[in-house]
């Protein structure tokens, strides 16, 4: 099961580097949600994983598993959603300023001096 | 209640009440809205002040959230470097307000023009309303020119708070994102085209950031099982010999991400255009922005990564030096080459970068001293050089303030003035604080490996700042011709009422060289001993 973790979390952020680094805005919005998939998920496992077992502490429990990491997700999903929502805001706001959605802009005389 | 026993707090509550009070104004008069941001802005002072008095005997004061005590819960801590940067940001904070509220927002003054396509920052479009149909309106002023300035404002001063008071590395995280969000928002305020583009690539870059850091701290958290920092330190310092190679990569990998938030050589690349084409006030508060990822640096490698730190210490030796002499050479040749004054204001910020980053790669306690006294300096020298190239740039009219040579602006003597001075200050000319901070830079440097590199470069990129700072001023003040531009403004006193207020504060630093320096020699001998900062978090007496 560690290996297919390992090989999930690699092949997202393989993903999205590869998308983020893309010239129009959306593949990289994609890209950036990916890899905050992947994190999310590399956060989750640092607590080791295990099956079945409680996190909170109970009488009948014979092993717990971490809930540290499963706060911390829970955090950086809420960030992360937060963030996504917004780099989608400018990304549209974008393509209306700058008339395309590439994430340079097209060239325009008067940017050659800025 | 004994509010002094809450006084680390305060800082971060004080800022996050007052951007929901204001967010629940956002329909009331705007005087009403200035006056509550600016009091919770300026109320910052005398609480940093306090902060101030109360740790400078070498003591920390550490605040468990909800009395959860140390490696367990979460626990704000303030120690020397804490408050010094605290105080840094408060009064920086401050004039950056005042000027938002008093001074006219330039080239965006007539609202009834088109907004939007034309309405850059630094390249106002000229406007047959302009001048005489100003007094039949109120003037038009940066927090007018969208919404939620103020809200955005004080989350910013929220952000940067957290960020200098947590003692928790998720935490840090969390404040980061808070501070840049509110940045994002701030950065983008007003609107135009150049602004959208620059903050499109700094929010995607920044965005990629926090997934670093968050990857970073995920592997610390897998292998020491805490991100409490202090503890994070003890944890770290026995590492088993398996672990080492991983702690180190998650080290560098957050190093990384410090050295993206501070602009450091290979990643600097987004501050120039994100800080040229803001609006004024914003790239004057952003001065202390980059200064986070600064601090950072030097609160994690100082406590996790020191010279107790075992197998992982030393982690940046061979990193931070280099790339910080790499940087400020880069960053002065920048400023050489800028064609506009903003954007040489954001390479000089660079420079001053890579300055702070070379004194704390040094190491010793002379050095980080050297830094933590230049620190408050170049924050404040740059935030008014951003403030003042505003004014410039209003006061010539279409040329804003390129450099090109246009019609002698109105009120030229006043704004040469100050250019004048603000050059001193940055380039390190004596009397000015500038001076004293490179002087205590070099004498540090005496003791080090690096002597030759760090002397011939912060030498000859003083000279080269000088150059470049004294080409743009000759060429704003005495290249001028006789023609007359319509769309010039004689700059208003409340426009430049903060840029003096931040040159007097470089110059108490000069003032108060002796006492100033003797407490950044004091915080820099306390950041040297993290076993005073680990025993006071977790409760054991070193």
């Amino acid at each position: 099961m560690e290996m297919l973790i390992a090989l999930v979390i690699g092949v997202l952020t393989a993903g999205g580097v590869f998308l983020a680094l893309r010239g129009q805005t959306f593949p990289v919005v994609l890209g950036l949600t990916l890899l905050s998939y992947a994190v999310n998920l590399f956060l989750f496992v640092m607590g080791r994983l295990a099956i079945g077992v409680p996190p909170v502490i109970s009488d009948a429990a014979s092993a717990y598993t971490d809930p540290l990491p499963q706060a911390l997700v829970l955090t950086a999903i809420v960030i992360s959603f937060g963030m996504t929502a917004f780099v989608i805001v400018l990304a549209i706001k974008s393509r209306a300023e700058l008339g395309n959605d590439h994430v340079d802009g097209l060239q325009r005389e008067e940017d050659r001096n800025a | 209640m004994n509010g002094f026993m809450h006084l680390p707090i305060l800082p971060v509550v004080l800022p996050l009440i007052a951007g929901i009070v204001l967010l629940a104004l956002r329909n009331a008069p705007l005087r009403l809205q200035r006056g509550v941001s600016l009091a919770a802005a300026l109320a910052l002072i005398p609480l940093a002040v306090s902060l101030l008095q109360s740790v400078s005997d070498g003591s920390h004061l550490v605040y468990a959230l909800g009395n959860w005590e140390a490696p367990y819960g979460i626990v704000l801590v303030a120690d020397r470097l804490t408050a010094w940067m605290l105080l840094t940001t408060s009064l920086l904070a401050a004039f950056a307000l005042l000027y938002a509220v008093g001074a006219p927002s330039g080239g965006t003054s007539s609202h009834s023009t088109k907004p939007a396509s034309g309405q850059v920052a630094g390249y106002p479009q000229p406007s047959p309303q302009m001048g005489e149909g100003a007094n039949a309106r109120p003037t038009p002023t940066y927090d007018r020119d969208g919404r939620h300035f103020h809200v955005l404002f004080q989350l910013q001063l929220f952000g940067l708070n957290g960020a200098f008071l947590t003692g928790d590395l998720f935490n840090l995280f969390v404040f980061f994102e808070i501070l840049l969000l509110a940045s994002y928002g701030l950065l983008l305020h007003g609107g135009g085209r150049l602004r959208v583009k620059a903050g499109l690539h700094y929010v995607v870059i920044n965005l990629v950031g926090s997934t670093l850091f968050l990857f970073a701290v995920g592997t610390l958290y897998g292998v020491a099982g805490t991100l409490n920092m202090a503890d994070l330190a003890v944890k770290l310092a026995a590492t088993p010999a398996d672990n080492v190679a991983l702690v180190r990569s998650a080290g560098l990998l957050l190093f990384g991400v410090f050295a993206l938030k501070a602009a450091l050589l290979p990643l600097y690349l987004w501050l120039p255009a994100a800080y040229a084409h803001t609006s004024a006030p914003v790239a004057a508060l952003f001065a202390i922005m980059t200064k986070v990822g600064v601090y950072s640096i030097l609160r994690v490698y100082s406590l996790m990564f020191g010279n107790d730190a075992g197998a992982v210490a030393g982690l940046l030796d061979a990193w931070l030096a280099p790339l910080a002499l790499a940087t400020l050479a880069l960053g002065m040749l920048g400023a050489v080459a800028s064609t506009a004054l903003k954007q040489q204001a954001a390479y000089l910020m660079v420079a001053s970068i890579g300055s702070l980053l070379l004194a704390f790669g040094l190491g010793s306690t002379e050095a980080i001293a050297a830094g933590l006294y230049y620190l408050p300096h170049t924050t404040f020298a740059t935030a008014a050089l951003f403030l003042l190239a505003d004014s410039i740039g209003r006061a010539r009219g279409t040329l804003a303030d390129r450099f090109e040579s246009g019609p002698a602006m109105p009120g030229a003597r006043v704004l040469g003035g100050l250019f004048f001075v603000i050059a001193m200050a940055i380039a390190g000319m004596p009397p000015l604080s500038g001076f004293i901070g490179k002087f205590m830079l070099l004498k540090a440097a005496l003791a080090s490996p690096l002597l030759p590199w760090v002397w011939s470069v912060v030498l000859v990129t003083g000279l080269v700042g000088l150059i470049a700072l004294a080409r743009s001023g000759s060429l704003l003040f005495y290249r001028t011709h006789s023609s007359h531009d319509p769309a010039a403004q004689t700059p208003t006193n409340a426009a430049l009422a903060p840029v003096v207020g931040l040159l007097l504060l470089v110059a108490g630093l000069v003032i108060w060289a002796g006492p100033l320096s003797d407490y950044a020699s004091a915080t820099a001998a306390q950041l040297l001993q993290p076993q005073l900062y680990i025993g006071a978090v977790l409760g054991t007496t070193p």
